[in-house]
């Protein structure tokens, strides 16, 4: 070993020493409220080290122990590990830590070799950490899960993201500064400052910047205090508005009226955002109520059939969704799509079944249709009990719809409410196409305003309730897809949205598409702006008291049929 | 005339439906049997949990009559349902009782089954185990509760929380219902006596089976912001759950910013959904499946076996079944046997070893001694022991936190023999409601 590498060894092992000389003080510094620092004396001592060459062969030694010590039993040990493995700055660090943290990495019982797995079938196919070799497919028997538990999660993410700083990718630049929000020390400014120096990307720069500011707003000289205080002054992120809130009764009144100022500035864009925020809540609650009511509004509004078994159309819809899923399991978002029209042929043709066998039989007798739906209700919740199990059934989502869009720290939108916001208005412009534009929806129409008239005009009625029954179950199918994403599926989860879906189709008025589009979000919107003061309890009572006094007011709801079919 | 011979029909349809089951299970056994009523809906919305502990009843008594039975004669489950319907609980309580003459009634579920099944089942002077974790603040002669009370479930994990994560605000957020209103209102006066501030407390309740998380999670986020640590204590109840994590995760709360130690989340509700939002947070039971000891793996084994799937997963209320039904089974052979009052008497004091390695032991209040575990879900539906109690904890039937129950005791030994006995007045209250 040259001269030159014994100065730089002496100088890593100077700054190790400190933290490795005492085992026991290192866990508890580790393990801690303040392991937030540790990233910190990560990322100096990833400094130390780039700047000098260490020897390989120590480095890939230390690799060596450092997966060694991952297998161990103790998270302590495990996160010891983890500190040596991001010292060593080799390249394989990063996945294996990604695996780890999505419990992907694994040792094997019999050799003790580590391993990253991806699911395959019964089993995962396996490639060795340390040499990238493909071991093939094992099952699940033959390994062990490395175990990480919420502290090791920190840290990991912490590593990740230190890691992930010297990406080339912008975007992962961008989430690693996220993740230091927050949980920055002076070494960490240090670094991100040195590291602004080189960054190109204004989003990345920006963010750093915030983040030295809000660290700024601790700095004993008050000049650089005020200065923070102004570049701040717009700034939504919690961590900002906690430190001001500390600096608003400071002793200094230059200082405390600066703060109390940028502090109402921040209240007032917060408030606008969050009623922004209340309102896409609505919007998203709104779309619910529509996807699931929509089925309803043709066989309830224009058919005037009181179908208790709509839930249960729904719920088919979502059964469709996970048999797809388990046929398909590598292809998540895919069977999503396809569970679509597959789930409108199967709740359409079970629509169809039931028009055919129970409802034609009852048409103009609507408490015995009510009783006979509730009825088919009861069969086809128990058949599924006895075919899935009652045990709630698990569908995936896919990661395109998990997480959020967001906009600034105090506004983010998830994106499976977006989806389904979008997804409702597609529906509906489906379902609104076929009323007003094929020959379907205008015989549909026909038969809905006077039967005796369209059958002397030639039209099949029976074969057109038939249809236009299965249209609306298609839709609930739909529904039910949708629904897989938010909410469980199991064998009663339909009768959670009959009571809402009559509702809305009720207050929208019986019989027109628009009044149900119109009313979900209404309720919607109303129920979201309630819940934070009466609760979530409250709210679904007050809409309802609401809906009742409303029909006494008008009978048939937001937007009555007109005309002479009215009476009928 | 047609309506009445429709109902005729209906009724004796429903008649000779229930006498085809009962007749299934007693028909092997011509001989003199002892009657075992296992009081589980096997249908509505309960039977998702319910239908289990009823096939670990019949397990349990198939075992048992593998070993030779109980006093020289054979156990005979008599299997009824009760449809998640709670007045119909107490209706085919007395049927067990009165009709089917059983000796031992294993049952119930939610807290209101039980109160409906309790007039019944003290007029009758029967003996029932219910095996659930609930809210306390009750104790009957005829009921052996062998799940977990407060104090051995809800305390212990906020004190994880406190002592470990070092928890400074609280969100304590429930289904509103009698278990999580009477828990969440003891927490609270327990954080409030911690030295916990009224303004760091915040408790939300949702209807059953509520979906539309969107506004209680962007709550809890905004509560969780000021910088201090924050945990949910949730005592949810079932399907809610689902939507309630799908949510923390899509709005970017992770299990390491705002953890959720949930009481009502076991093995089974897992197994029933995508487990990847919910990886990392933190449940309390005195049982989970991922424990290792030899008597769990055994148990493992024979219930996989009986119920021929093996990737069946047990849970903490089947844990407490098992344990209630070794106990009875003690008790009836101590005090040869099955009349009521002379087993209750035999019961308490009985110990037998639960799944966990430790030993679980009848109390004077009708409550058993459990160890509390606390684990972190993993991605597999298991958990993982993150933390657990140095020993067994003694279930407390009235709570010390709530100023009504705070001097409350109950112990069914002479000379006291009381369900709610005021340890200051020195005498018994009422009858225990």
């Amino acid at each position: 070993m040259s001269h030159g590498h014994l100065f730089s060894f002496g100088r890593g092992v100077f700054f190790l020493a400190p933290i490795f000389s005492n085992q026991d003080v290192l866990v508890m510094s580790f393990f801690s409220m303040k392991n937030r620092i540790l990233p910190f004396l990560i990322i100096s001592l990833i400094l130390l080290f780039s700047s000098s060459s260490f020897a390989e062969t120590t480095n890939s030694e230390s690799f060596k122990q450092a997966l060694e010590l991952l297998q161990s039993k103790s998270y302590n040990k495990k996160g010891k590990a983890i500190e040596q493995l991001v010292i060593t700055k080799d390249e394989r660090v990063q996945p294996i830590l990604e695996a780890m943290l999505k419990a992907r990495l694994f040792y094997t019982k019999e050799d003790k070799i580590t391993v990253i797995g991806k699911k395959h079938d019964d089993g995962f196919s396996l490639v060795s950490v340390l040499d990238q070799k493909d071991l093939g497919v094992l099952s699940k028997s033959k390994l062990k899960k490395i175990k990480v538990n919420n502290k090791l999660r920190g840290v990991l993410r912490a590593s990740i993201a230190t890691l992930s700083l010297s990406s080339p990718d912008a975007d992962k630049r961008l989430s690693a500064v996220k993740q230091m929000l927050g949980k920055t020390n002076d070494t960490g400014i240090a670094f991100l400052k040195a590291h602004l120096k080189s960054e190109k990307d204004t989003a990345v720069r920006e963010k750093i910047e915030t983040l030295i500011s809000i660290n700024d707003l601790n700095s004993s000289d008050k000049a650089v205090k005020l200065a923070a205080i102004k570049t701040l002054f717009n700034d939504l992120n919690p961590e900002t508005r906690n430190q001001l809130e500390t600096l608003k009764d400071s002793d200094d009144a230059e200082i405390a009226t600066a703060s109390q100022n940028a502090l109402k500035n921040i209240q007032k864009k917060l408030g606008f955002y969050e009623k922004v925020n209340t309102v896409f809540f609505g919007l998203s609650l709104g779309s619910v109520l529509v996807l699931a009511a929509i089925g309803l509004a043709i066989t309830f509004g224009v058919m005037g059939v009181i179908n208790m078994a709509h839930g249960e159309l729904i719920m088919l819809g979502a059964y469709t969704t996970y048999v797809i899923q388990q046929i398909m399991p590598n292809h998540i978002g895919l069977s999503l799509v396809i569970a679509v029209p597959a789930a409108f042929i199967v709740s359409g043709s079970v629509g169809v079944l039931i028009e055919r066998l129970v409802i034609r039989h009852l048409y103009g007798r609507p408490l015995e249709t009510l009783l006979a739906t509730f009825g088919i209700s009861l069969i086809l919740q128990q058949a599924i009990r006895s075919i899935f199990s009652p045990l709630n059934r698990a569908v995936e989502t896919p990661s395109w719809m998990s997480g959020a869009l967001e906009i600034n720290p105090a506004l983010a939108l998830t994106y499976n409410r977006l989806y389904i916001i979008f997804f409702c208005l597609a529906v509906f412009a489906f379902l609104y196409l076929i009323i007003k534009r094929t020959s379907l929806g205008l015989s549909v129409q026909a038969v809905s305003q006077n039967r005796s008239m369209a059958r002397a005009m030639g039209i099949r009625a029976s074969r057109v309730d038939a249809l236009t029954f299965g249209l609306g179950s298609g839709i609930a199918g739909i529904a039910g897809v949708a629904l897989s994403q938010l909410t469980n599926v199991g064998p009663s989860m339909g009768q959670d949205y009959i009571i809402d879906s009559f509702m809305v189709v009720v207050f929208g008025g019986v019989g027109n598409l628009w009044g149900t589009l119109i009313s979900g979000f209404t309720l919607g919107i109303a129920n979201k702006f309630m819940e934070p003061w009466a609760g979530a309890v409250l709210a679904k009572i007050l809409v309802l008291v609401f809906i009742i006094l409303f029909i006494q007011k008008r009978p048939r709801g937001l937007f009555p049929k007109k005309g002479r079919a009215a009476e009928s | 005339m047609n309506i009445n011979f429709k109902k005729m029909l209906a009724g004796a349809l429903m008649l000779s439906t229930s006498f085809v089951v009962t007749q299934a299970f007693a028909a092997s056994h011509s001989k003199e049997t002892i009657k075992v009523g296992v009081l589980h809906s096997l249908s509505g919305t309960m039977a998702i949990s319910e239908t289990t502990l009823k096939d670990t009843m019949l397990m349990l008594i198939e075992q048992q009559n593998k070993k030779g039975g109980l006093l020289g004669k054979q156990l005979e489950a008599v299997v009824v349902d009760p449809a998640s319907d709670w007045p119909l609980f107490a209706e085919k309580t007395r049927e067990l009782i009165s009709k089917k003459k059983v000796d031992a009634i294993f049952g119930c579920w939610t807290s209101v089954s039980r109160k409906s099944v309790l007039p019944v089942i003290e007029e009758l002077n029967g003996l029932m185990f219910y095996p659930v974790q609930y809210e306390g603040e009750e104790s009957s002669k005829n009921i052996f509760y062998t799940g977990a009370a407060p104090n051995q479930q809800a305390i212990p994990a906020v004190n994880y929380l406190m002592d470990e994560i070092k928890v400074k605000r609280w969100v304590l957020a429930g289904t509103d219902y009698v278990y999580p209103r009477t828990t969440n209102k003891i927490l609270k006066a327990y954080l409030l006596s911690k030295g916990v501030a009224e303004k760091d407390i915040m408790i939300n309740y949702t209807p059953f089976g509520h979906s539309d998380w969107q506004s209680i999670v962007s709550d809890i986020k905004k509560f969780g912001s000021t910088g201090k640590k924050t945990a949910v204590v949730s005592t949810i109840n079932g399907d809610a759950n689902v939507p309630f994590y799908k949510e923390l995760g899509n709005q970017g709360i992770s299990s390491e910013d705002i953890p959720v130690v949930a009481f009502s989340v076991g093995e089974e509700e897992l197994s029933g959904l995508d487990t990847k939002p919910l990886v990392g947070h933190l449940a309390a039971w005195n049982y989970f499946m991922s424990v290792e000891s030899k008597e769990n793996e055994e148990f493992i084994k024979t219930w996989q076996a009986f119920i021929k799937d093996k990737k069946r997963v047990t849970n903490d209320p089947m844990e407490a079944h098992v344990i209630g039904f070794k106990m009875w089974v003690k008790a009836v052979e101590k005090a040869g046997t099955t009349d009521t009052d002379k087993v209750i008497d035999a019961m308490i004091g009985i110990e037998v070893p639960n799944m966990t390695g430790g030993t679980a032991k009848m109390l004077k209040n009708h409550h058993i001694t459990k160890p509390v575990l606390i684990g972190e879900i993993q991605e597999d539906g298991q958990f993982d022991v993150v933390w657990q109690t140095d020993g067994e904890v003694a279930g407390d039937a009235w709570s010390d936190f709530l100023p009504g129950s705070k001097d409350l005791i109950s112990d069914w030994t002479a000379p006291i023999k009381c369900g709610n006995y005021n340890t200051k007045e020195k005498k018994c209250l009422a009858t225990a409601k």
